[in-house]
């Protein structure tokens, strides 16, 4: 047999790629289910989190007892009053307030007894009782922080007024790096960038291995002179340029939109969140290889993509104090390195020492995941 | 009428049992994410590393010092002697918080009954840097106290006696635990639900189904059944890991609490198989799961209270099954509530359930492809 | 070029494990394909033909032996095989969301054909398949027969020099069949190339130059056609006995000792006989009168179910009455239609897939939908199940419409999908308990109907079975059981035969013709032409109208011609939709 009459099985190459690269836009383009998978989650989970979604408590609903009004528990209760954490609510007794708080129509009570005003006078002060709602801890520690500011301002405009100086001994200078104002906003954001890829980049894939097997379109595929790596590659480099099409969209939006800042490099971002889509891309295919049935691949990616990358990657809870084993469980969540990133390149600018750790995490989870991938295809039907 | 319906569900369970590797999909995970996300998911600052500068030699600065390494919650990473060493560090999150005591400390609080110091935060989790703050406030406070008792200085006329209702040491655990078990609850309807008729249409057997005497309301009751036996079986399981377990106390009426399970299983089921008979294939199924599954868990009030949200923003929650379920749940481990506190947030439910599975079932027939 | 085998495996064996059994897909096979002819790879289903086809273009590995293409090993040089043969399987992967057109390319790009080459290339193509017009319509949208001729041009887009089709022809209509085998004739006569085409259909064989013959995983036969053929010489006849019906007759025939096979063919029955000598000891069959015998030339088919029997060592099956035992006679009320459809039409968008269909069947009639794939065939069955609402028109079956009636009125249908749509996860008992009681059987009348079942299609060996594991053969019977656990009075069989060996067909049109006779209404499409002759009464569509409705024997009196006094069923239905065609130009 002469050479010229096979084709060139490596000159084709791109050619074949080309091909396959295409036939996976058409198919995406051609489900509505994928483009909404990528653009219009994106844009309603940022909006979300950008406005609606914040661990900022404002205007807390708080009840006011006073048991015997007098202008002291009235000027106590100003202080409360004119600040814009609070919704306050006067209670006329205890019980009502407790009530209200049973209920969940306040938070938090402050409650004056009768004896206040004449309390105040004696040398040992008096008490001002409060009670938060603790179901919600750390609405509760919003909540008692906040009484504590009224209350220290409310004791130094007192000791102002009566020409005497309050006795604070060490005063506490904060300096918050980063994200003065602690806006939630500028960590929730970024961190959600990565929380979308991840949905983008694993979901979009996890079936589209196990659609090809169920088909029966791969058996046609396998049979021309494209190798597993190109069909492979072909789905990569798809998904590749959409998931990075989220990106800049989320990118986008979180710095246009919502006012957080970028002080790292772009092209920095750009290049980790490539590794980061890659291994996420990785984490889809491999499911969809090993599974190669659609409704188990599904079941898997419902309950291995979400909530890991939502609870273990430190978007919200912080890893530091997870117990050991649990920190060590999120060594194996994608999203954990890439969350890492990303608040730091927004927030702190390019922090080589967060970022090259992270970003050879990010690397090696890709080629364990591709590598599997491309183990479980191999060129046969067995 | 029964022998139909109970042949339907039986072929449910088949379904879903039968194949090894769906049965541990159903039966594991759940258990294991509670375990891990258990302990992750809390607020409660367990490991502060902190970075000290110390300038001063004074003996008040060693007894603030000693204040902080005595704090459980505070771990010392690194002692620091010049200012330029702070930065680095912070940067690359070796340390949250940096305690920076100046060189006149002790002098100034001597002479003058007041100094300042320094606390410096990582603020890229705004969260844990505010939580940080707090734990730090705390500690000064303490000092502050101790040092206006031992020097004899004027006590402020008024103070702070502050109880927590309900979950008294402020364990944020307790808060998110059973919000966890809502959360797993919902993954494992739509697990069961989402896909089930996608996969049927796909493989021809619905038609199959369709022209046996079986009606749509009983197909329908056939396919969520399973899905909130299931529920109702891993819901038991969780309740008891979270009690047994992670000790949390349960306190109200345990059948209200099976009520809320109840009508939110069937909430979950009814989106499940109305997802399902939306989407020709599988695919869609699976995307559409997500597109309910996530805003669901986002705008439930899991992370983020629903009364932080904008007005609008809290209008959408109203028709999140999951919102109604997580009060409840919190509502009867925490606050002990029974019935009478929780009608308001199960008669919604309800009426998502009801809808959904009527809208599922029309479309079971109507649906032409 | 010389004439060096194009395709030659040596001793190949392999085999798979399904569950806990290992079965043996081939079993020491030898062949030698010539090049530049049509080979067939004919056997039954479960015979090791899709194993085969894998294992010549590399995609699976032998146990042992070696299976050489285009003089290079398939298994070892699996790459360079592949570039250069072309293998359509059986499920032809056409991404069904992706256009003619675009499915092309994606071939085209994957086969590196040079851009240039391309234009001329495709034109070619396009015209062989007639596919021209469709370029932009999604593959999904095609027709079953376009579908395959679809899978065909994107397996030539370069001319490779051996083809292997695998069932190209299941589920396609007659039309698209004869188009397809005029494409592939015309590739081996114009562009010298060496085919490997397995089939189900055994008219196709004769078409081939020589043919394989394959069954459990074993060659029994090779050769050309005509030589498997001449050995039945002398044992093949046509039968009529007056005052029975040609179904009647075959039933009686079927099982009879020294009978291979009995067929229906339009008004006589066919008869192989296992020896050679005249079979008038048949004519004394009891209840048979005036039988008259003529020797008529075998056929290839003929000797491919003698060698099957032969192997298989069972007599033909018998089929009567065991079927229809729990069957409750439905006493004939009156003569009304049991089903009657009057002016039926259904649109799709702008396109009108059934227009304007009216007809009626009687009970216990077997009564036969025939079509191009598209005709509206699919459409109309699926209305009558009221799985689909119609746009226009009333239907009745057994005086309801289904899609409104109370469910109790389906529980008297009976339906079979072309998909045999059975729960795959699911064991063979599982299925049938499953269908009977959804169909309101319980306790010891469902335990009673799943012996029966097991039993009457011998399913009990595979009882615990998964039914996804089950050959195509068994998957159709189990579905028919299925339909026939509650003892309907109406059966819908949506082509019920689709991919299915012939002597599975055989045995399925024994049990039809049997629940026929028992009062049994039957509603029945079909692609095999050859199966219209057991119907009633047919009705033949395409383009969502019905062209012509009358018994088999009369619709093919509407063909002849002088040119063609005996016309087959094929070529009349061929006859009837070129003029609906033509007409339809014409207008």
């Amino acid at each position: 047999m002469s050479a010229a009459q096979k084709p060139s099985l490596r000159g084709g190459g791109l050619m074949r790629l080309k091909g396959l690269v295409r036939k996976e836009f058409l198919q995406i383009v051609r489900d509505p289910s994928s483009i909404a998978i990528a653009f219009v989650m994106p844009i309603f989970l940022l909006v979300l989190f950008g406005y609606g979604v914040s661990l900022d408590a404002d205007h807390v609903p708080v009840a006011l007892v006073a048991e015997a009004p007098s202008p002291d528990t009235a000027d106590f209760f100003a202080s409360l009053e004119s600040s814009h954490y609070f919704a306050p609510l006067h209670a006329r007794t205890l019980a009502a307030a407790e009530q209200a708080l049973r209920e969940g129509r306040v938070n938090a009570i402050v409650h004056l007894r009768a004896n206040f005003a004449e309390q105040l006078r004696r040398s040992d002060g008096a008490p001002i009782q409060v009670i938060v709602n603790g179901v919600d801890a750390n609405t509760a520690r919003l909540t008692q922080g906040y009484i504590e500011g009224a209350w220290g301002n409310w004791l130094a405009r007192r000791a102002t007024s009566q020409g005497q100086e309050l006795a604070t001994p060490v005063q506490l200078e904060q300096r918050v790096w980063f994200n003065s104002e602690l806006r939630s906003r500028n960590y929730l954001v970024p961190g959600l960038v990565a929380i979308i890829m991840t949905l983008i980049g694993t979901l979009l894939t996890a079936l589209v291995m196990a659609r090809e097997w169920e088909r029966g379109t791969l058996e046609a595929l396998l049979v021309t002179p494209a190798s597993m790596s190109e069909i492979l590659l072909g789905k990569i480099i798809a998904y590749f340029v959409l998931g990075t099409g989220g990106m800049l969209l989320t990118v986008g939006l979180a710095v246009g939109l919502f006012g957080v800042p970028l002080r790292g490099s772009f092209w920095l971002l750009w290049a980790c969140a490539s590794l980061f889509l890659l291994a996420a891309l990785g984490m889809g295919l491999a499911i969809s290889a090993v599974a190669r049935n659609q409704f188990v691949a599904g079941q898997v990616a419902i309950i291995g993509t979400f909530l890991p990358a939502f609870l273990l990657s430190g978007f919200i809870f912080d890893i530091d104090s997870m117990p050991a084993v649990v920190q060590g469980i999120t060594h194996l969540i994608v999203a954990r390195y890439f969350v890492s990133i990303v608040q730091t390149l927004f927030l702190a600018g390019d922090v080589w020492s967060v970022v090259l750790p992270n970003a050879l995490a990010l690397l090696l989870m890709a080629a364990v995941f591709l590598g599997i991938t491309w183990r479980k295809s191999r060129k046969r039907l067995e | 009428m029964l022998i139909r319906l109970l042949a339907l569900i039986r072929k449910e369970f088949l379904a879903l049992l039968k194949d090894p590797r769906s049965r541990m999909v159903l039966i594991v995970p759940p258990m294991i994410q509670l375990l891990v996300f258990g302990y992750a998911a809390t607020f409660d600052l367990k490991d502060i590393s902190y970075a000290l500068y110390n300038e001063d030699r004074g003996t008040a600065s060693r007894e603030l010092v000693a204040a902080f390494d005595g704090a459980p919650a505070f771990h010392r990473v690194a002692t620091l002697h010049a200012e330029g060493e702070i930065a680095p560090l912070v940067d690359k999150r070796a340390v949250l918080v940096v305690l920076h005591i100046g060189p006149r400390f002790s002098a100034d609080l001597q002479s003058r009954g007041s100094a300042p110091v320094q606390v410096i935060v990582d603020g890229r989790n705004s969260n844990t840097a505010m939580i940080a703050l707090n734990y730090v406030r705390a500690i000064v406070d303490d000092f502050n106290r101790a040092w206006i008792t031992a020097h004899g200085l004027p006590a402020p006329p008024a103070r702070l006696e502050t109880r927590a209702w309900f979950n008294p040491n402020l364990e944020s655990g307790w808060f998110f635990i059973p919000g966890i078990i809502g959360m797993l609850t919902l993954v494992t309807t739509m697990l069961v639900t989402a896909l089930t008729v996608a996969r049927e249409r796909e493989q021809g057997t619905f038609d199959q189904l369709l022209v046996t005497p079986l009606r749509p309301g009983e197909i329908l009751l056939g396919k969520a059944l399973p899905g909130f036996i299931i529920g109702m079986v891993q819901g038991t399981a969780i309740l008891l890991i979270a009690t047994l377990w992670f000790k949390v106390p349960l306190l109200g009426s345990l059948s209200a609490l099976y009520a809320g399970l109840a009508l939110f299983l069937l909430s979950g089921v009814g989106a499940g198989l109305l997802i399902s008979s939306l989407a020709v294939t599988q695919q869609q199924g699976l995307l559409g799961a997500f597109l309910f599954m996530v805003p669901a868990v986002i705008l439930s009030g899991f992370a983020t209270p629903i009364a932080n949200m904008p007005a609008v923003v809290q209008t959408i929650t109203l028709i999140d099954p999951l919102r109604y379920f997580l009060v409840i749940l919190r509502k009867v481990f925490l606050e002990g509530a029974g019935f009478d506190v929780l009608t308001g947030q199960l008669w919604p439910m309800a009426v998502i359930g009801l809808v959904s599975l009527s809208l599922a079932s029309w479309l079971f027939r109507h649906r032409l492809y | 070029m010389d004439d060096a085998p194009i395709l030659e495996a040596v001793d190949l064996a392999r085999s798979f494990a399904s569950g806990h059994q290992r079965t043996q897909a081939l079993d020491g096979v030898s062949f030698a394909i010539r090049p530049g002819v049509v080979t067939g790879l004919i056997g039954p289903d479960g015979a090791g033909k899709t194993t085969l086809m894998r294992l010549a273009a590399g995609l699976l590995v032998p146990d042992t032996g070696s299976i050489r293409a285009l003089g290079m090993d398939s298994t070892r040089e699996s790459l360079a095989v592949q570039a250069a043969l072309g293998y359509m399987p059986q499920r032809f992967g056409l991404y069904e969301d992706l256009s003619v057109q675009e499915n092309l390319d994606l071939y085209a790009d994957l086969q590196g054909v040079p851009q240039a080459a391309r234009a001329e290339r495709y034109g070619e193509l396009m015209h062989m398949t007639g596919l021209g017009p469709f370029t932009r319509r999604l593959a999904g949208r095609l027709s079953g027969g376009m579908k395959q001729k679809l899978g065909l041009a994107c397996t030539l887009v370069r001319a490779p020099r051996l083809l292997l089709l695998d069932e190209p022809t299941v589920g396609v209509d007659p039309v698209s069949r004869r188009e397809l085998w005029a494409i592939v004739d015309r590739l081996v006569k114009n562009e010298g190339m060496s085919v490997l085409l397995s089939t189900a259909y055994l008219d196709e064989a004769e078409r081939c130059q020589a043919v394989i013959l394959l069954d459990r995983g074993k060659i029994l036969d090779q050769g050309p056609p005509a030589t498997i053929s001449a050995r039945m010489a002398g044992r093949t006849w046509a039968v009529t006995a007056s005052g029975e019906r040609p179904r009647d007759l075959q039933a009686n025939l079927t099982g009879q000792p020294g009978v291979v096979d009995a067929l229906v063919q339009g008004d006589h029955v066919r008869l192989v006989t296992q020896a050679a000598g005249d079979p008038a000891q048949l004519t004394r069959l009891p209840g048979l009168q005036d039988v008259r015998i003529k020797a008529v030339p075998p056929r290839f088919e003929d000797g491919f179910i003698d060698l099957l029997r032969a192997r298989t060592g069972a007599a033909a099956p018998t089929h009567g009455d065991s079927l229809v035992d729990g069957l409750q006679r439905h006493p004939d009320e009156n003569d009304a239609p049991v089903i009657q459809v009057e002016g039926l039409r259904r649109r799709f968008g702008d396109f009108w897939a059934v227009d304007g269909v009216s007809f009626q069947v009687r009970r216990g009639e077997i009564f036969g939908l025939l079509g191009a794939n598209g005709a509206g065939k699919s459409t109309t069955f699926r209305m009558l199940c009221g799985l689909l609402p119609a746009s226009a028109g009333t239907l009745r079956v057994a005086g309801l419409d289904l899609r409104h009636a109370a469910s109790t009125a389906r529980g008297r249908i009976g339906y079979m999908s072309q998909k045999f749509s059975l729960y795959g996860n699911l064991s063979v008992a599982q299925n049938l308990d499953f269908f009977a009681s959804a169909y309101g059987l319980a306790g010891d009348a469902r335990d009673a109907r799943r012996q029966w079942a097991l039993a009457e299609f011998e399913l009990a060996p595979y009882a615990e079975q998964l039914s996804a594991d089950l050959s195509l053969g068994y998957k159709q019977r189990l579905a028919m059981a299925c339909a026939l656990m509650h003892q309907p009075e109406i059966l819908f069989l949506d082509e019920p035969t689709s991919g299915v060996d012939p002597l599975a067909r055989r045995e399925f049109w024994l049990r039809i013709n049997a629940l026929a006779r028992a009062g049994v209404t039957v509603l029945v499409t079909t692609h095999f032409m050859e199966e219209a002759e057991y119907c009633d009464r047919l009705a033949i569509m395409a383009a969502g109208r019905i062209l012509a409705m009358d018994e088999p024997t009369a619709i093919k009196a509407g063909a002849r011609t002088p040119e063609q006094p005996e016309p087959s069923m094929e070529d009349a239905f061929i006859r009837l939709v070129e003029a609906a065609y033509a007409a339809k130009e014409a207008a």
